[in-house]
């Protein structure tokens, strides 16, 4: 068994354990209908979960996320109100922005050599303020399009159903998975989370690899903030503040070594999941308060953490002994 | 006009050359200071008015002691995200005190104890269990702000006391008491690590920590206090932030301050990866933050550009603080007599 899908495991077990738990008090979260919202409702937050689990990987992080689907709400609301284009240009629009905002964010990071951590809070503050100067007010879209769009739906066996949101997250997944274990590009990011020197040295394109992680954030975030948009029916420039650490948060329950070079996309849906199961048994409950979600997560991130510390340490006696 | 006056004295400070100005960490901030004093005080007649001067002050010690705690975390190469959550824990457990019927003494007592458990924590995640910085205290950030909720039972508990809302709106010596609980805490700090081998070795500890380990350090124990600091410093804003609104918002209260913090720090021209510090300099970044803030909604420009003028700010510093442009600027500034001496200290 290799140590390095111990995590990965580990948040299976949870995961199912969990719904086991919940399904047994409450039957009904068993139904397609609760998986249905589960996927719907976490919709925006898994894609842009998916852009931050390469950045991880990488051995960087990225706070602007929130921003950035703030941002792409309010654009497109703005766009939408004020000019006759069709949502599907405008959707094409910004999502140039946005991946070209991850691509200089990556590329200050690379050249000028600071800490991802600083670059995405100026481009945290950047995009929310931007989205401020556009609008401060919540504006409602009315255009007929996204009806039709929030109108689709593919109906599960039982009655669930499985929104174009939901799909579209689905894809998302699909996506990353393939391009985290079947490409060049997804090598790279790998060798990037191990070890910058050691990448440089095996000949990975560091700059381009750099670059192309934080442009594929960039753009996750403004597919996010487009489904964000859907889901909400509105722009509005206060939206969607803290969901990097929820996304954080995902990445790592997922069982994504917050050092780099370790990780699966598969188990930020996991980690996504759990995170809406808190928040459906909290609902079916009824009578815990929201904040409960926040301590619940808080001490599941404390203890995959706390997990990862012992499995490295644990393959590091491995190998003094080897 | 000593308007006039003071962008000499900048301008000729600045004259000096780029080498000198490196040499002084508080130059650089400080010209800052004043280019946006000036800036302000020329997009609106009111912002050197004594009323605003002190209007800035008091907005401007929350963050200002949060940046003195957040100054030693970034010193060792760390940062701590849960300031803010920290900020809202400690400001309703003082609350609840209170509501409890316990005196304001107590209150102030139990806040300040709670904030240093809060240290203890992150400090023993980072020091004693070796993870890292972003992502130990990124705990307390999820879970601090639903534990502060527990305290209030989700309500905003609001509170009566006179002792304990002095700290907020009182007043000493003309000046407001959150003012002089700010240069009471960063004049203490000061203090204690200049005076003592403390800042030396906390500085040590940020240049290399296994290094300072080997050489007898006692890393994990200056880590926990370091934490610990910043924590306090934490609590201490919490109890300013309820007394001043007179009740404890489990929801707002310090709500992205640990940003403002960083920021104020990083603008007052400490190195990130840790190493080199000057509270001062800090205390200087918390005050061209306020500036900013105070000066946009005085001069009628929309609030909305707040954050953009602070992304940009940050990205200015960003740029003068990466190694890339320091070196190019080391070169081109160098005195022949001293290139050879500055070359041995800066090694890499």
């Amino acid at each position: 068994m290799n140590s390095r899908y111990l995590p990965l495991l580990a948040t299976i077990v949870i995961f199912i354990l969990s719904y086991a738990a919940c399904a047994a008090q409450y039957p009904n979260m068993l139904s397609t209908r609760v998986a249905g919202n589960l996927l719907t409702d976490n919709a925006f937050l898994g894609i842009a979960a998916v852009g931050m689990t390469f950045v991880i990987i990488s051995g960087g992080i990225d706070l602007s996320i929130g921003s950035v689907i703030a941002f792409t709400g309010v654009f497109l609301a703005v766009i939408l109100r004020n000019t006759a284009i069709h949502p599907l240009v405008a959707f094409a629009m910004v999502l140039v922005i946005t991946t070209a905002f991850g691509g200089l964010m990556g590329a200050v990071i690379h050249y000028l050599k600071m800490p991802p951590f600083i670059v995405t809070l100026a481009g945290m503050f950047l995009a929310r303020g931007m989205s401020y100067v556009l609008s401060i007010d919540s504006i409602p879209i009315e255009h007929e399009y996204y009806s039709t769009l929030t109108g689709i739906y593919y109906r599960l066996p039982g009655g669930g159903r499985l929104t174009l949101i939901g799909g579209i997250m689905l894809i998302v997944f699909a996506a990353g998975i393939f391009l985290a274990h079947r490409t060049r590009f997804g090598t790279n990011v790998y060798a990037l989370g191990g070890g910058v020197q050691t990448a440089e040295l095996m000949g990975v394109p560091v700059a381009k690899t750099t670059i192309q992680i934080y442009a594929l954030s960039g753009f996750l975030a403004g597919l996010s903030g487009i489904v964000f948009s859907l889901y909400t029916s509105a722009g509005y420039s206060l939206a969607a503040v803290g969901v990097e650490l929820d996304a954080i948060a995902a990445v790592v329950i997922g069982g994504t070594l917050l050092t780099g070079g370790a990780g699966f996309v598969a188990g930020t849906f996991i980690g996504l999941l759990i995170q809406g199961l808190i928040q459906t048994y909290i609902t079916f409950d009824g009578t815990l308060s929201s904040w409960w979600t926040k301590i619940l997560i808080g001490l599941l991130l404390f203890a995959f953490i706390l997990m990862q510390k012992a499995i490295l340490f644990l393959s590091s006696l491995n190998k003094r002994y080897a | 006009m000593s308007l006039d006056a003071n962008t000499g004295i900048a301008e000729k400070t600045s004259g000096f050359g780029l080498g000198s100005m490196l040499r002084s960490p508080l130059a650089l901030p400080l010209a800052g200071l004043i280019v946006v004093s000036i800036l302000m005080g020329l997009a609106s007649d009111n912002f050197f008015s004594v009323n605003n001067i002190m209007n800035v002050l008091r907005q401007v010690s929350v963050v200002g002691i949060l940046a003195v705690g957040m100054t030693f975390v970034i010193l060792t190469g760390g940062i701590d995200l849960s300031v803010g959550a920290v900020v809202a824990i400690c400001g309703a457990v003082a609350a609840a005190s209170i509501a409890g019927g316990h005196s304001a003494f107590f209150a102030v007592i139990a806040a300040l104890a709670v904030g240093m458990l809060c240290g203890l924590w992150n400090g023993f995640l980072v020091a004693i269990l070796g993870i890292q910085p972003i992502i130990a205290t990124l705990v307390l950030m999820v879970a601090g702000r639903g534990i502060a909720q527990l305290i209030t039972e989700g309500v905003i508990m609001t509170f009566n006391d006179p002792g304990l809302i002095f700290f907020g709106s009182g007043s000493f010596a003309y000046l407001p008491m959150p003012v002089v609980i700010w240069l009471l805490v960063g004049a203490i700090v000061i203090l204690l690590v200049r005076r003592t081998a403390l800042g030396m070795l906390v500085e040590a500890v940020g240049i290399n920590r296994r290094a300072s380990t080997l050489s007898g350090v006692r890393t994990p124990v200056l880590l926990m206090a370091v934490y610990m600091l910043s924590a306090l410093c934490a609590a201490i804003a919490g109890i300013i932030v309820a007394a001043d609104i007179k009740g404890a918002d489990a929801n707002n209260a310090g709500l992205w301050l640990e940003l403002d913090a960083i920021l104020a720090v990083v603008v007052g021209g400490n190195s990130l990866l840790g190493g080199r510090f000057s509270i001062l300099g800090s205390l200087i970044g918390a005050m061209i933050i306020q500036a900013v803030n105070t000066g946009i909604l005085l001069s009628g420009f929309p609030p909305e550009f707040n954050l953009i003028i602070k992304a940009i700010i940050i990205l200015v510093i960003l740029i003068i603080q990466s190694p890339a442009l320091q070196s190019a600027a080391a070169f081109f500034s160098r005195k022949p007599a001293e290139s050879a001496g500055m070359r041995v200290e800066q090694p890499k």
